[in-house]
């Protein structure tokens, strides 16, 4: 009956399923809307929207399906620009970055630049050097590696989200390579998870304690050692600069990986690792930690994780002075070879699409470095480096 | 058998169709909102309304799906024996009903109200999946198995501090209790103190919002902090024309310490009634 309308909302990128469609039908049958449009419109929201942040893309389906009103597609063209031009205004500029915009004839010259340029693009972009998008050298848009050019960096995924709908592109695993929320991480952390029963035999054996009794027909207490989780885990978080915009979900991982693991130690550095790492990002420069007193400390069964977006200058990675906040004394890969020859087991979890990997040079070398083991932050990426970390040489 | 509301709740319209599609269809209905909307007070509301009796289960983060089923007493029994206790003989005598049991086995058609499922582990929604579906579990120490005579209205309520698994989200009819406009807030507010002089509620309504817009502040403070706020008002007997004085000494509403919960919202509101009050003077 409404197949059109389900259709309309899967294509939104909505999470409808089958049951929730025929809990619909089995609503409408026993006649719960009472044959008003609105009521109908409350019980179908009811039934198929499960989460709030849904309910917008919804509503414009519903009024795009009922009333004949335009796409939701037109809708998101004319919308998201509009979105940009407002994250540029809130994006505040360092007196450099200032400069190399009057390098282009001003911040009005370009602001009018890129509406003009907004106007003509009729669709999303990607690479390339002239039109706005992702990936590209053009000055305008996100990731660009023009050094004149300004990030259109948006904080939120809703953007994102609209990519995916703007560009129709074919996903071929939906669930596992949507961006993750807390609980999902939750799940793919958990694969790392190991428990092992050591040390003195203290808690009772509920359980066992009822088998013996029963077996042996008088009261025989038996003790376990406490289940304690074994995983170890040095945490490296990449923080300030071009990560800003993936913080909210380094952020997330953060939480979630806190739960998971008993031991866990944290720390931050900028772009790449180098001789001090921090603790806490607002006393960053007054209480730095030596990496080598990091390298001793922490034993060699500990598993490592860096999360990073791997962009920066390959001079930051390959020589030494490379650093764009001090001057190192060993290149930023003499140090991430350390770690690697320390450790067994190393990942970097990267935040950045992997198709944007290969146009990044410093993100193949750091990949180099570490042998391959970057993985992306999607659950399959998740999936995947937690399975390399469970494994032991 | 329908619910409209009663008279000390305002359920607006999708509110309504929401909780009569989840009684007409025997399916959970689960509600989120923002704190204070009265998400608990609904089932209570509609148990009032429809007459039928309320079932709480409060979940804490300690909370096992399995309680809500049933909890065998080993150590009573294992002590009991050791003393020869006669009970010892039947294990029925160790089991305790839990919640979901005794909704089940209610002769009346209940409510239960699964109140902030979100506190609990993570896979909790995940366990009560088929329970809450087939309305039946099974007990295993006594081989029998519990069917719900009468399936329950099953109402859960979340704060949004965990998301729910999709498998679970699916079976559930779901509202969002939004913040109520300023005209239900007068609806809402007429009926849970129907003596209070119209000039006073129009007045602070309109502190109210403003409050809730000042940019920055982090606990918004909802209909429940609005209604104690009023009641204080009423108690302290403060005039209507108080609210409205925006003279340089009361730019802070009086008694707001029962809608700011929160000192660095305090602090904040202060420094922006005194910038306020900077630019007027």
């Amino acid at each position: 009956m409404f197949v059109n309308f389900f259709h309309e909302l899967k294509n939104a990128n909505l999470p409808v399923s089958l049951r929730e469609y025929l809990t619909l039908l089995e609503a409408m049958d026993k006649d719960i809307p009472n044959r008003k449009i609105e009521e109908f419109y409350y019980l179908s929201r009811s039934t198929l929207v499960k989460d709030e942040k849904n309910l917008d893309k919804f509503d414009r389906v519903f009024g795009h399906v009922f009333k004949g009103l335009e796409s939701l597609e037109s809708d998101e063209i004319t919308e998201i620009p509009e979105e940009w031009l407002k994250t540029l205004n809130e994006k505040f500029l360092t007196e450099e970055e200032k400069q190399k915009i009057e390098s282009m004839g001003g911040w009005d010259k370009l602001m009018e630049e890129l509406k003009k340029r907004l106007e003509e693009q009729e669709k999303r972009h990607e690479g390339g050097s002239k039109w706005i998008g992702t990936g590209g050298t053009s000055p305008y848009g996100s990731d660009g590696y023009n050094p004149e050019g300004i990030r259109i960096g948006q904080k939120e995924n809703k953007n994102y989200k609209a990519v995916k709908v703007w560009d129709k592109r074919e996903f071929k695993n939906l669930d596992k390579d949507v961006e993750i929320g807390t609980r999902n991480i939750k799940v793919a952390l958990r694969r790392l998870r190991k428990f092992a029963r050591d040390g003195a035999a203290d808690t009772l054996d509920l359980p066992g304690t009822i088998k013996n009794t029963a077996d042996k027909g008088y009261l025989d207490i038996s003790l376990v050692p406490e289940r304690r989780n074994k995983v170890k885990v040095l945490l490296f978080f990449d923080i300030g600069g071009s990560m800003d915009m993936h913080v909210k979900l380094c952020e997330e991982l953060f939480s979630a990986a806190k739960t998971e693991f008993k031991n866990m130690e944290s720390f931050y550095f900028h772009n790449c690792l180098y001789e001090s790492v921090w603790k806490d990002n607002r006393r960053r420069h007054t209480e730095k930690i030596d990496t080598w007193d990091i390298l001793h400390k922490y034993s060699s069964d500990y598993k490592v994780i860096f999360v990073g977006d791997a962009s920066m200058s390959p001079y930051e990675i390959t020589y030494p002075g490379g650093s764009v906040e001090h001057w190192n004394e060993e290149a930023g890969a003499e140090w991430l070879q350390r770690i690697t020859d320390i450790y067994q087991n190393v990942i970097w979890i990267n935040p950045v699409e992997t198709k944007h990997w290969e146009f990044t040079p410093s993100t193949q070398i750091i990949s180099q470095i570490i042998s391959d083991r970057m993985y992306p932050l999607t659950l399959d990426g998740l999936d995947k480096g937690m399975k390399e970390l469970s494994r032991n040489k | 058998m329908k619910f409209e509301g009663t008279k000390d709740y305002i359920a607006t319209e999708d509110l309504r169709i929401a909780v009569n599609a989840a009684v007409t269809l025997e399916r959970p209905l689960l509600i989120k909102g923002e704190p204070g909307t009265g998400k608990t007070v609904l089932a209570e509301e509609v148990s009032k309304a429809l007459k039928m009796p309320l079932i709480t289960w409060h979940i804490k983060s300690t909370t096992k799906a399995q309680q809500g089923l049933y909890e065998y007493d080993a150590i009573t029994r294992l002590r009991d024996s050791q003393l020869g206790d006669e009970k010892v003989k039947d294990i029925k005598n160790y089991i305790k009903q839990g919640k979901l049991w005794e909704a089940f086995e209610s002769n009346e058609r209940p409510i239960l109200l699964i109140d902030e499922i979100d506190k609990a582990d993570i896979e909790f929604p995940n366990d009560l999946l088929q329970e809450l579906d087939r309305m039946e579990f099974f007990v295993y120490e006594t081989n029998e198995t519990i069917k719900a005579a009468k399936r329950p209205v099953v109402i859960i309520t979340s704060n949004n501090e965990k998301e729910l698994p999709d498998a679970f989200l699916r079976r559930c009819f779901f509202h969002y209790i939004s913040f109520p406009d300023a005209d239900t807030m007068e609806k809402i507010v007429d009926v849970h103190y129907p003596k209070i002089k119209s000039k006073l509620v129009s007045e602070s309504l309109k502190v109210f919002y403003e409050l809730r817009d000042v940019p920055g502040i982090k606990k918004k403070p909802s209909t429940s902090e609005l209604l104690d706020w009023l009641k204080l008002l009423m108690n302290e007997d403060i005039k209507p024309e108080m609210l409205r004085e925006k003279n340089a000494n009361n730019l802070i509403p009086p008694l707001h310490g029962a809608l700011l919960k929160n000192e660095q919202d305090v602090h904040l509101f202060e420094r922006l009634a005194f910038l306020a009050r900077r630019e007027n003077g």
